[in-house]
C-alpha cells in the first residue's frame, strides 16, 4: 500500500507542533508585557485635570510641604485631596485673573467640588492606607516618584500586587528615617539595605503579607 | 417551564407515632432540630444526604453538550480578553470647604436613639463622610448598655430603603409642603368656631417631651379637640392591670441583676419589648454558673427565645395561663384558692414554684406577659408585692407615656366618632391603622367619612392610600426630636443625615396645625433652651447632652405603690371561670420578632433572618403543637382556614415542638398590601380576623383544612449536624461535680496529629468564644453581621433552596419529649479552625490561612468551585449564586459599608472575624508602635450582642477576656474529634433546674 502522506508531513507535522507551542508561548509573553505595560497600569501616563496643577511648581519650586495639602496622610488611610478652600487660602491673594484658575474659583464660587481626576486608582477590593506606611518610613517619593518634578501627575509605578510585595517582602530595601518621609531626593549615606535593616528594627517594621492585609 | 428549585414537592406525611417511638428509644440527651430528622422520614435522608440541600438543580435550563463548549470557549476567550483592560478614570471630588472633624476614609460616631412605640434605645451610629452605615448601643445609655436588638440594627436598611415615601402627595398629585401648611390652615380655620370638635389627632405612644408640648399647645388651641394613641405593640393588659391592681398608672421595671427567681407568665421578656434589650444584659449576668446563677421558670403557649432559655418551661394555652396565675397566688396565699381539678405534675410544678419563691423574697420577679389579660398582670403586681419583690427587684414608676392610655380603647373611642359623623379633621401622624387595626373596628370604611385627612409615615402605606394628604416622614436618623427611654431616661434625637426625601417629623407637622411651621432643630432647641434657662450656659449643656446621647438624672425614681384594698374584687369581678376551661381551639397574636407589627415589612434583612424557635423566613404560619397536628391530621405547609367570630383566614401550618396543644400561634405585621417591594404580600395578615375584644388571644376559633399547601421558607433543615455532640448542655449540679464535662464528651486528637505544618502565629492570634448559657438566639448578631459585612439578601425562593447569605446561622436544637423540649440555641459563624479543611481543596488560593489565625477569603481570586464549601464541616460558608447584591439602586449603595468589599455573583464568602475592625486596630496600634489591646477589636456580633455572649479577642494574650474565657472549664470546640482546631469554641449550656422538680 502506498504512504497515504507524503514524506514531508512529518515535517510539518513536527513544525506545526512545535510552531504552536512556540505562538502560544510568545503569545503568553506578549500578554505578559501587556499586562504590565504602561498601556494597562497607566504608569507614567500624565494625567490631564480640569486645572493644570503643577507639583513641581507648588512642592518643588515653592517648597510647600506635602501635609499642606494631603492633611490626612499621618492619620488616615486616605492622604485626602484638599478642598478647594486649601487653594483658595492662597490664591485669593496670587494669581486672581490667572484664567487656568478660573475652575478653581467658580469651585468656591458655585460650592461645586472640582472633579479630579484619579491618578493612583487600586481595584475596589484593595484596602490601602497612607498613615501606617508614613508612620513606619516609607516616603512619599518611594511609591510616588519625584513628585517635585512632575508638572502633571504620573502614577510612577505599576501598583500592581507583585510591587506592593517586593516592599512588604524587603521593607529594608525601601524604609528611610521617619524624618526624612516626606524629603524628596533623599539619598542614603552608605548603604540602604544596612541602614535599612537597622531601621526596620529601630521602627518595628514588620509589614504583614497575609492576605487580609489589604483584601477584605 | 416547571421550576425545579420549587421545593414543594410532596413528602410522605409526618409519622408522629414513628417520632414517639424514635424519643421513647433514644438515651442520654438526644438532640433534633426538626420533626422530620426525628422520624427519619426517606425524604429527609435524601436533602440530607446531598451537599447544598436542594441546591444542585439550580441550573434551571438543561444545557447540551455543544452549547457547553461553545460557553466555555467564549467564557475563556473572554476570561482572557478581561484581564487586559484597565479600569476606567475615577474622579475625586473633594469638599470646597472641608467640615471640621471629617477625614475621608474614618468614620465618626453619633449619639441618639432610636425610637419604637415611643420608647427610645440609646445608639451611637457610625457615620462615614456623612453616612449613617452601621447602628452600635449607646454604652453610657441605661436601655442599651452598648448593645442592641435586631430591630435597631436593621433600622439602617429602613433609612435607605428605595421604597420609602418621596414626595408630599395630594389626591395623586406632588404637591410642595406649603401647599399642605394652607390646606391644613384652611381645614383647622373651620374648626376654629367649635373649639375643635372636629379635630382629631391619631398618633402611636408618645414620650417626647417637645412633641408632647406641641400637642399641649394644639389642644389648648382647640379644647374640644381630641388626641387619640394607637400603638399596635401598646402594653395595654399592663397599664389596665396596674389600674386594677394598684389604683394608678405605673410602669414597671425589671432589675434581673437582683433576681434569683424570676417567673414569666407568659412573658417574652428577653426577646420582645421596649427593654428587652436591657432585660437581657441584666439576666444574663446572672446566667453565668456557679453559686448566684438565677433560675427562670416559663409558662407560655408557644415557645419563645425566654422559654426556650428557661430552667424550666411548661406548655400551656395563652387562655390557661390566668388559671395558673390564680393557682400560684393560692398557693401562696395572695388569693383564695380557687379549687381545680389540676393534674399532679401540675400540681408538683406549682408546689415546687411557690415554695422556690417564697425562698427568694425579694429577690425573685414574677413578669406577666403583655399579651396576657389585664387580670394577670393585677396578680403579678399582688405576687411581687406579697413576696416583698417591689422595691427591690421590681420597680414601679411613673409612666413614661406623656399620656397614658389604653391603647385599644382610645383606637376605638376614634372609630365610634369616625361612625357617628364627629371627626372633620383627622391628622394620622407616625401610625398605620388601617394595616394594624383589628378587622372589627372597620377603620378603613370608617375613615372614608372624615372630611379632611392627612397621613404622616415613612411609606405611602395602605394609610396614606386612603388620606387626602400624605406627607413622607423622616427617618429617625434623620430627625431632631427627644425621646425618653423604657426607664425614662430623655435622649435627644439628632440627625445622621438630612432627611433623604424632605421628609417631615410629626414634631414639625404638629407645630404646622399650630400655626408654626419651624423645623425640628427650632423646636428641639427651643424646648429646652427654655427648660434650662435657669441653669445658665445652654450650650455648652447642649453640646454635651448631644455628644453623651442622654440627660443625665431623668430616669424615673421608684415610686412606692401599694395594692388597692379592694384589688381583688376588681380581678374577680373580671374573672371568667369559662374563659380558661380551655375548651376548642385558641388563636395567639404574636408580634413578630422580625417584622414586629409590620412596621419593618419591607425590611430584607428582618424579613429574610429567620425566626428564632420556627426558622420560618418570609413567613408567618399557624404554629401549631405536633399532638393538634396529628389529631387535626395536619403537616406542615397545609393551609388551613381559620374562624373567629364569622371572619375566616387562610394561612399555612407550621408544627412547632412545644407548643401548647389545642393552641394556635400566628405573627402580626404580614399580608401588608402597600409596604413596599419587599413586604408586599408576604405572609398573611392576622387582622383580618383579630377583633379588638380578643385582640391577642381568641378562644373559641375553628380550624378547617383545605387540600392546598403553601411553601414556606425554613433554614430548619438545612447544614444539619446529625445528632453529634454539637451543643453540649448539663445541669448546674452536674456542672458543679464536674465542670469539665463538655470536654470529655468527645475525645480530641492530640494536637501534632496533623500532616500539616504548624503555624507559628507570632504576633496576635484571634479568637472568640460563644456562651452558650446566655445565648437566647435573638438574632441581634445576624443583622448586626449583615449591616456590617455588607451582606445581601437573597429571597424567599432562595432561602427555600438553601442559600441564605447570613453569616452567622444560629441553630436551634430539641431535646426531650416533643411536647415540651428543652430548646438550645447555637450561634456559628466560621469557626477560622487551625488546620482549616477548607484552605487544603482550594485550588486557586482563595482561602489561605493568616499569620494571626484568620482562614482569609480573598474575593479576588476566587472562582467559585465550591470545594471549600464542600470541605467544610461546619457548612459556614455562603457562595453567591447569583448577583444577589443590588447594584444599581443609589440610596442602597449609601447603605454599604466602604471598608468591605462588595461582593459579585460566582464569589464565595463567609465569616472574617470583621477583618476590617481588625485591621483598623492593628494599623492604630502599630503606627504608635505597641500592640493591639484587649477590647480594641471588637466584631459586630460581640458588640451588637444584649446577653455579652460572644467575646472576641488575642488568644495570645494571657490577660484578655477571651483567653480566660477559653480557660473555662465548659470551654469545647465544635466537632473538635475532626481536629479542626477551630479558633471559635463553645461554653456549654448549663441549666438550674429546681432539684426538687428532677426526678
Amino acid at each position: 500500500m502506498p504512504q497515504v502522506f507524503h514524506r514531508s508531513t512529518n515535517t510539518i507535522a513536527r513544525v506545526s507542533i512545535f510552531g504552536a507551542l512556540f505562538v502560544v508561548g510568545v503569545a503568553g509573553y506578549g500578554l505578559n508585557l501587556i499586562n504590565r505595560s504602561s498601556y494597562v497600569t497607566q504608569a507614567n501616563v500624565a494625567i490631564e485635570q480640569p486645572v493644570p496643577f503643577s507639583h513641581r511648581h507648588h512642592a518643588g519650586e515653592l517648597g510647600i510641604d506635602c501635609r499642606y495639602c494631603h492633611t490626612s496622610v499621618e492619620i488616615g488611610a486616605n492622604a485626602g485631596v484638599p478642598p478647594t478652600q486649601t487653594c483658595m487660602n492662597c490664591h485669593r491673594q496670587i494669581w486672581l485673573d490667572s484664567p487656568t484658575l478660573e475652575p478653581v474659583r467658580a469651585s468656591y464660587r458655585t460650592d461645586v467640588s472640582i472633579p479630579w481626576i484619579k491618578v493612583h486608582d487600586l481595584p475596589d477590593f484593595v484596602y490601602f492606607n497612607h498613615s501606617i506606611h508614613v508612620a513606619k518610613g516609607v516616603g512619599c517619593e518611594t511609591c510616588h516618584g519625584r513628585i517635585d518634578q512632575m508638572n502633571l501627575t504620573w502614577q510612577q509605578n505599576s501598583l500592581q500586587m507583585e510591587w506592593c510585595l517586593d516592599c512588604h517582602r524587603n521593607p529594608e530595601r525601601y524604609v528611610r528615617p521617619k524624618s526624612e518621609v516626606f524629603t524628596m531626593g533623599w539619598q542614603p549615606v552608605g548603604d540602604q539595605l544596612e541602614i535599612g535593616r537597622e531601621l526596620v528594627k529601630a521602627n518595628d517594621v514588620h509589614p504583614k503579607t497575609d492576605c487580609d492585609t489589604c483584601h477584605r | 417551564m416547571s421550576d425545579p428549585t420549587n421545593p414543594t414537592t410532596p413528602t410522605p406525611a409526618l409519622d408522629i407515632e414513628q417520632v414517639r417511638t424514635e424519643l421513647a428509644s433514644a438515651r442520654g440527651r438526644h438532640y433534633w432540630r426538626s420533626l422530620d430528622e426525628l422520624a427519619s422520614r426517606p425524604g429527609f435522608d435524601a436533602l440530607m444526604a446531598r451537599e447544598f440541600p436542594r441546591q444542585a438543580p439550580g441550573l434551571l435550563e438543561a444545557v447540551d453538550r455543544r452549547q457547553f463548549m461553545q460557553l466555555m470557549g467564549a467564557s475563556l476567550a473572554l476570561a482572557g480578553l478581561s484581564a487586559c483592560t484597565r479600569q476606567p478614570a475615577e474622579t475625586i471630588m473633594p469638599y470646597v470647604k472641608a467640615p471640621e472633624d471629617i477625614i475621608p476614609g474614618r468614620p465618626l460616631y453619633f449619639a441618639t436613639a432610636m425610637p419604637i412605640g415611643g420608647i427610645g434605645t440609646g445608639l451611637l451610629v457610625e457615620s462615614h463622610m456623612g453616612r449613617p452605615t452601621k447602628i452600635e448601643g449607646n454604652p453610657d445609655h441605661p436601655s442599651s448598655l452598648g448593645a442592641t436588638d435586631a430591630f435597631a440594627q436593621a433600622s439602617v436598611l429602613g433609612l435607605y430603603d428605595p421604597d420609602r415615601s418621596q414626595v408630599i402627595s395630594s389626591a395623586g398629585e406632588i404637591r410642595p409642603w406649603n401647599a399642605f401648611t394652607a390646606a391644613l390652615d384652611q381645614a383647622l380655620a373651620a374648626q376654629g368656631s367649635s373649639g375643635g370638635a372636629g379635630l382629631r389627632i391619631l398618633t402611636d405612644n408618645i414620650t417626647s417631651p417637645t412633641l408632647a408640648g406641641q400637642l399641649a399647645a394644639l389642644l389648648t388651641k382647640y379644647p374640644n379637640s381630641h388626641w387619640h394613641q394607637w400603638d399596635p405593640i401598646a402594653r395595654d393588659s399592663a397599664r389596665l392591670g396596674s389600674r386594677m391592681a394598684l389604683g394608678v398608672d405605673a410602669d414597671v421595671r425589671y432589675r434581673f441583676v437582683d433576681a434569683d427567681v424570676v417567673l414569666a407568665l407568659d412573658a417574652d421578656f428577653l426577646g420582645s419589648g421596649p427593654a428587652q434589650v436591657r432585660n437581657l444584659r441584666d439576666f444574663s449576668v446572672r446566667r453565668k454558673p456557679g453559686g448566684s446563677m438565677n433560675r427562670l421558670y416559663a409558662v407560655e403557649s408557644s415557645p419563645t427565645v425566654t422559654g426556650a432559655r428557661a430552667d424550666h418551661r411548661m406548655a400551656m394555652k395563652a387562655g390557661d395561663v390566668q388559671a395558673f396565675a390564680w393557682a400560684l397566688a393560692g398557693q401562696l396565699g395572695v388569693a383564695p384558692q380557687k379549687p381545680k381539678n389540676l393534674s399532679p405534675e401540675y400540681t408538683k410544678w406549682i408546689t415546687a414554684l411557690a415554695k422556690d419563691l417564697a425562698a427568694h423574697r425579694g429577690r425573685s420577679i414574677i413578669v406577666p406577659g403583655d399579651h396576657q389579660s389585664p387580670e394577670v398582670h393585677a396578680l403579678a403586681h399582688a405576687l411581687n408585692i406579697a413576696l416583698g419583690n417591689v422595691g427591690k427587684t421590681v420597680i414601679c414608676t411613673e409612666p413614661v407615656a406623656t399620656q397614658p392610655v389604653y391603647s385599644m380603647a382610645s383606637l376605638k373611642e376614634l372609630v365610634d366618632a369616625m361612625a357617628a359623623g364627629q371627626v372633620e379633621v383627622l391628622l394620622m401622624l407616625g401610625t398605620n391603622p388601617v394595616a394594624t387595626a383589628p378587622a372589627d373596628l372597620q377603620f378603613a370604611e370608617r375613615l372614608a367619612k372624615v372630611g379632611f385627612r392627612a397621613h404622616l409615615g415613612l411609606y405611602d402605606d395602605e394609610t396614606a392610600q386612603l388620606c387626602h394628604w400624605h406627607i413622607p416622614e423622616a427617618h429617625y436618623l434623620e430627625s431632631w426630636g427627644d425621646v425618653r427611654s423604657e426607664d425614662g431616661t430623655i435622649s435627644i434625637i439628632q440627625p445622621l443625615i438630612a432627611p433623604l426625601y424632605d421628609g417631615k417629623t410629626m414634631l414639625e407637622v404638629v407645630a404646622a396645625a399650630n400655626g408654626r411651621p419651624q423645623s425640628g432643630y427650632d423646636l428641639v432647641r427651643a424646648f429646652w433652651g427654655d427648660k434650662r434657662k435657669a441653669a445658665g450656659d445652654f450650650d455648652r449643656w447642649w453640646r454635651t447632652t448631644l455628644h453623651d446621647g442622654l440627660i443625665p438624672d431623668t430616669a424615673l425614681a421608684p415610686k412606692p405603690v401599694g395594692l388597692r384594698s379592694n384589688w381583688i374584687d376588681a380581678v374577680i369581678r373580671m374573672h371568667d371561670d369559662t374563659k380558661d376551661a380551655g375548651v376548642g381551639l385558641e388563636l395567639v397574636y404574636r408580634l413578630d420578632s422580625g417584622v414586629l407589627d409590620g412596621r419593618f415589612a419591607n425590611n430584607g434583612w428582618l424579613q429574610e433572618a429567620p425566626r428564632p424557635i420556627t426558622k420560618l423566613t418570609w413567613d408567618n404560619a399557624a404554629l401549631i403543637s405536633p399532638a393538634t397536628a396529628k389529631r387535626l391530621e395536619l403537616k406542615n405547609e397545609d393551609v388551613v382556614e381559620l374562624t373567629h367570630s364569622g371572619r375566616t383566614l387562610e394561612v399555612p401550618v407550621w408544627i412547632v415542638p412545644g407548643n401548647a396543644d389545642d393552641s394556635i400561634t400566628l405573627a402580626l405585621g404580614y399580608g401588608r398590601k402597600r409596604a413596599g417591594r419587599v413586604g408586599d404580600g408576604v405572609g398573611v395578615d392576622a387582622n383580618l380576623i383579630r377583633t379588638s375584644a380578643a385582640a391577642w388571644i381568641a378562644s373559641g376559633v375553628t380550624l378547617e383544612k383545605t387540600r392546598r399547601t403553601y411553601p414556606l421558607a425554613t433554614t430548619q433543615e438545612h447544614h444539619s449536624m446529625e445528632g453529634r455532640h454539637l451543643v453540649r448542655e448539663a445541669t448546674l449540679a452536674e456542672y458543679t461535680h464536674e465542670p469539665a464535662f463538655a470536654r470529655e464528651m468527645v475525645e480530641e486528637p492530640a494536637k501534632d496529629m496533623t500532616m500539616y505544618p504548624p503555624h507559628p502565629y507570632e504576633g496576635a492570634a484571634w479568637g472568640m468564644t460563644i456562651d452558650l448559657a446566655s445565648c437566647i438566639g435573638c438574632n441581634a448578631c445576624v443583622i448586626a453581621c449583615n449591616a456590617e459585612n455588607n451582606i445581601p439578601v437573597v429571597g424567599k425562593e432562595q432561602v427555600a433552596a438553601g442559600r441564605e447569605m447570613q453569616w452567622i446561622r444560629i441553630d436551634r436544637y430539641f431535646e426531650g419529649a416533643e411536647t415540651n423540649p428543652t430548646i438550645v440555641h447555637q450561634p456559628v459563624p466560621c469557626m477560622q479552625c487551625e488546620n482549616a479543611p477548607c484552605e487544603v481543596v482550594c485550588p486557586v488560593n482563595a482561602t489561605v490561612h493568616s499569620s494571626e489565625g484568620l482562614n482569609d477569603m480573598v474575593y479576588n481570586r476566587c472562582v467559585g468551585t465550591k470545594y471549600c464549601s464542600n470541605n467544610c464541616p461546619y457548612k459556614v460558608r455562603r457562595f453567591n449564586f447569583f448577583k444577589y447584591q443590588d447594584w444599581t439602586t443609589e440610596s442602597l449603595k449609601l447603605a454599604r459599608n466602604p471598608d468591605v468589599t462588595v461582593r459579585s455573583y460566582g464569589v464565595m464568602e463567609k465569616c472574617t472575624y470583621c477583618v476590617q475592625r481588625i485591621s483598623q486596630a492593628r494599623i492604630v496600634a502599630r503606627r504608635e508602635d505597641r500592640d493591639v489591646r484587649d477590647g480594641e477589636v471588637v466584631t459586630a456580633c460581640s458588640q451588637a450582642c444584649p446577653a455579652g455572649s460572644i467575646v472576641f479577642g488575642d488568644l495570645n494574650d494571657p490577660e484578655s477576656r477571651v483567653a480566660k474565657q477559653k480557660a473555662d472549664a465548659r470551654n469545647y470546640s465544635l466537632l473538635g474529634d475532626l481536629n479542626t482546631r477551630p479558633r471559635t469554641t463553645y461554653l456549654a449550656s448549663v441549666r438550674n433546674p429546681n432539684p426538687e422538680l428532677e426526678s
